[in-house]
């Protein structure tokens, strides 16, 4: 993995803005990273606001027989998606400790958020 | 320019599609190309062929398609978003045993690559979302 501190860029941007559960727009929202990926393009994912919440530890399916998106979080190294980042300020709204998160991503101020943006050439928001 | 766009709000019970179709409208008034809508999410509803609004009501599927009898604008679907949500076309139908379809030509439901393609191809690809 390069140096993501200073290395923001890449070919596709995921930002993801849903928890887990309650719809479906991060697992669709995770599908269509995944795709892209597959297709041999550089993928960064960033979590935003209720997003963030995709990265808390330990979840499970819920009751509504729905798959969960935890094990997709897992496959993500397999499809060699590693720029994960974050909205700094919303880990600290939602009272997250980033110690607790199942996957590292990278907390970014709002203005380091613009450079991401700037620095890939789609952006998909889910 | 050349423009996609990526609709994944539903027809009737939110605004996203219909931004859209006036956006769509607005662009190509301007003599700007509109290569391809992209519904995704339930933004797939808007091809569904059995939609029959009220006649004092906007009609998206058939603004849609005549989207694309005037202009050649290409209206796909994600398959794996249309076949969980009952929208399916004659292949698909017979495919799945079903005894009826609910998506039809212009509508083509294809993979999301294609989306990742119009994104990178494409000038512009804006989302409209609920």
């Amino acid at each position: 993995m390069h140096d993501r501190d200073t290395q923001l860029g890449g070919d596709v941007l995921v930002i993801l803005r849903h928890p887990p559960h309650g719809s479906s727009w991060l697992r669709e929202g995770l599908d269509a990273a995944l795709v892209a990926a597959a297709f041999g393009q550089a993928v960064s994912l960033l979590f935003m606001g209720d997003g963030v919440m995709a990265l808390a530890g330990g979840q499970g399916q819920g009751p509504l027989g729905q798959k969960g998106t935890a094990p997709t979080l897992d496959m993500l190294a397999m499809y060699d998606i590693e720029a994960l980042y974050l909205e700094s300020g919303a880990l600290s709204a939602l009272g997250l400790n980033r110690d607790a998160l199942q996957l590292p991503a990278q907390p970014l101020e709002a203005a380091d958020i613009a450079n991401l943006i700037a620095a890939h050439r789609l952006v998909l928001t889910f | 320019m050349r423009y996609a766009l990526l609709v994944q709000g539903p027809p009737y019970s939110r605004q996203a599609a219909h931004s859209a179709l006036r956006f769509a409208r607005a662009l190509l008034a301007r003599g700007h190309t509109l290569e391809s809508v992209f519904f995704y999410h339930d933004g797939v509803y808007n091809a569904a062929r059995l939609a029959a609004p009220p006649q004092d009501e906007p009609h998206l599927v058939d603004a849609w398609r005549a989207l694309h009898d005037e202009h050649g604008t290409r209206l796909q679907v994600c398959i794996a978003a249309a076949l969980r949500r009952g929208l399916l076309d004659e292949r698909e139908a017979s495919r799945h045993g079903k005894t009826g379809h609910s998506v039809e030509p212009p509508f083509e439901l294809t993979g999301l690559g294609q989306l990742i393609d119009l994104g990178l191809g494409c000038d512009r690809l804006v989302t409209f979302s609920p």
